[in-house]
């Protein structure tokens, strides 16, 4: 019961930020609570017996995301978000329809924590229970990242060296005129 | 009730997506697209980790004594999510630090002016 109370109320917290995040204008506060907003989700992830998710979001998510928003909000000495000259009534009402048909789309979906659901049901069994004689590790998400799907895990860190090389050609080559760029590129390297 | 309380992370889930793809589509700062992009990002990372719950389970790692455990498959899935998003992530930061290089601004509004495209 307690766990459900601190999942309404994380999910809460979430929404509030995310709709601050709207009404801002302020880029630092932006920034700022975008972080807030990851840090909630680790917490979230944490409450939904997702631990490695959490500690990922926690790290990534929240650690690196918001110091390379705060190095670029630097470079680009920008803090002010300008008025947008549009009126918000086509975007507004776009959203609201696409939201619309999701919320009709979630009648079929199997309520929260259903054991009987179908993604619980199908291969999910297998490798709860084959994964510590057929790996010898107890985590089973760490036996799937790295064993059953390695590959899978090398083409993410093909993915995340592209990411690199690529932030590297677009602000690497001039750093000479300008030192403080040197620090973005650092922090770029190590996501 | 029951049907209220088993549904309210997605209709959450759903409101967040919403509230990202409003910033995206409406708001003209680029930093700000960014954000919005990361909280739809984000949105879908928590819809996952919903439906990977069990009730009464335990985090997914092997102990004497526990017998259900909450379905490890979709936290892998997230867990490569979230790395790669950062990579991207990473990416449009660094394309935004050269647009302000060659435009002075990074609102696009300003841009598209300069560029008289629109």
């Amino acid at each position: 019961m307690i766990d459900i109370l601190i999942n309404v109320t994380l999910l809460a917290f979430l929404a509030i930020t995310a709709i601050a995040i709207v009404r801002m204008t302020h880029l630092f506060a932006i920034v700022m609570l975008y972080g807030i907003f990851s840090f909630l989700t680790a917490g979230l992830f944490v409450v939904m017996d997702a631990a490695d998710v959490a500690f990922t979001e926690a790290a990534v998510g929240a650690g690196i995301s918001t110091v390379l928003m705060l190095a670029t909000l630097a470079l680009s000495k920008d803090h002010q978000e300008k008025k947008s000259r549009h009126r918000p009534w086509l975007p507004l009402s776009l959203v609201v329809v696409t939201g619309a048909a999701l919320v009709y789309g979630t009648m079929d979906i199997p309520g929260f924590g259903d054991p009987a659901a179908p993604s619980q049901v199908h291969v999910a069994p297998y490798y709860i229970e084959q994964s510590m004689p057929d790996t010898g590790v107890p985590n089973m998400v760490t036996a799937v990242l790295a064993s059953y799907r390695g590959f899978d895990t090398l083409g993410e860190v093909v993915v995340v060296f592209t990411a690199g090389i690529a932030v590297l050609l677009l602000i690497g080559g001039r750093r000479a005129k300008q030192t403080d760029k040197t620090q973005l590129e650092k922090e770029s390297d190590d996501a | 009730m029951d049907f209220i309380l088993g549904h309210y992370n997605y209709w959450v889930v759903i409101l967040l997506m919403m509230v990202g793809f409003y910033i995206v589509i409406s708001r003209g700062n680029l930093i700000k697209k960014i954000v919005g992009l990361n909280i739809f990002q984000a949105s879908v990372f928590i819809l996952y980790i919903s439906l990977s719950t069990v009730e009464n389970g335990t985090i997914p790692i092997f102990k004497e004594g526990f017998e259900v455990y909450s379905n490890p498959l979709p936290h892998v899935l997230i867990l490569t999510a979230i790395v790669v998003g950062v990579a991207t992530t990473a990416l449009g930061l660094a394309l935004v630090v050269r647009i302000k290089e060659a435009y002075g601004t990074i609102e696009e509004d300003e841009i598209h002016e300069q560029d008289h495209s629109l």
